[in-house]
């Protein structure tokens, strides 16, 4: 009876704190997802982003990380697209992460779906992991386009 | 395969009410049955058990979905629920009882986070698995 009761109460605790501790992580991840944010040391990476076929000289490039087992990939994917519909100069490039691990490991990517803004000459400006939204993509790629325009 | 997200979402929150029920109880024949509810998902998503209660009972007082998700990353949580409470089953049978309440743990926290806040853990931790573990495809070379 005993080790019925101290099963329990483990048991009780054990859930407890799993669902603080989950709570926490999923309203943190919630403030966090989808906002875009400055690359660290925005040095170039010509021959990586190549490969995953940027092409210089592009003002804007989203560079779109996904894989198969992705639901939010999708609404990336359409924000992504819509905007460089709508915006001169920015071009959607998709790439599949689980097809270029050494690229991913290189631009230092550890989920999808990640959005990397890379500017005219190879430079990784903006990053971010989640859903973004369309506004805040629009904010970040337009102090790339302004040269061009004058 | 597109499935209506609401039909995951409330099989993740019968999931957690289940393996509450695992940890309170110290069950392990309990973990099994859900370890094979996992398994007959992740085989056919339309046919797992939950999404046929939610089908029969919930989706008939919902409106149509207004988005459909695709079924990959809902298999795929569904394996690495299996595996979780697969070793919270031994864990708890075979008498390794911290074994069994850790696996539940994690379990819960997986299923809590897809249900609360539409969260799939296995499928974030995905790429971070490959990025571990795989291999460059270059490292293939044809057979002569």
């Amino acid at each position: 009876m005993e080790d019925v009761d101290r099963t329990a109460w483990t048991g009780l605790a054990v859930t407890v704190v799993a669902l603080a501790a989950a709570t926490a992580f999923g309203l943190w991840r919630r403030r966090r997802d989808g906002r875009l944010h400055a690359a660290p040391a925005p040095a170039p990476l010509p021959a990586v982003l190549t490969e995953l076929g940027v092409q210089e000289g592009t003002p804007a490039t989203l560079l779109q990380f996904s894989s198969a087992f992705c639901a939010p990939c999708r609404a990336v994917r359409r924000v992504c697209a819509d905007v460089a519909e709508t915006v001169d100069g920015v071009r959607h490039v998709e790439v599949d992460a689980e097809s270029h691990l050494d690229a991913v490991r290189e631009l230092g990517i550890w989920r999808t779906p990640t959005v990397l803004i890379v500017d005219r000459s190879g430079r990784v400006i903006q990053r971010a992991s989640g859903v973004p939204a369309k506004g805040q993509v629009i904010a970040a790629v337009a102090p790339l386009l302004e040269p061009a325009s004058r | 395969m597109l499935l209506d997200p609401r039909g995951p979402r409330f099989a993740a929150a019968l999931t957690a009410a289940v393996i509450v029920a695992v940890l309170v109880t110290g069950s392990g024949w309990l973990a099994l049955v859900q370890a094979a509810v996992f398994a007959v998902t992740a085989i056919d998503p339309r046919r797992g058990p939950y999404g046929l209660v939610y089908r029969a009972l919930v989706a008939p007082r919902l409106g149509r979905p207004a988005e459909l998700e695709p079924a990959a990353p809902v298999r795929f949580a569904q394996v690495v629920g299996f595996a979780f409470t697969l070793v919270a089953a031994v864990g708890y049978l075979t008498g390794v009882t911290a074994l069994g309440v850790v696996m539940a743990a994690f379990a819960l926290v997986a299923a809590f986070l897809n249900a609360a806040f539409g969260l799939c853990l296995g499928c974030e931790a995905f790429l971070a698995f490959r990025r571990v573990t795989g291999r460059p495809l270059a490292a293939r070379v044809p057979a002569p």
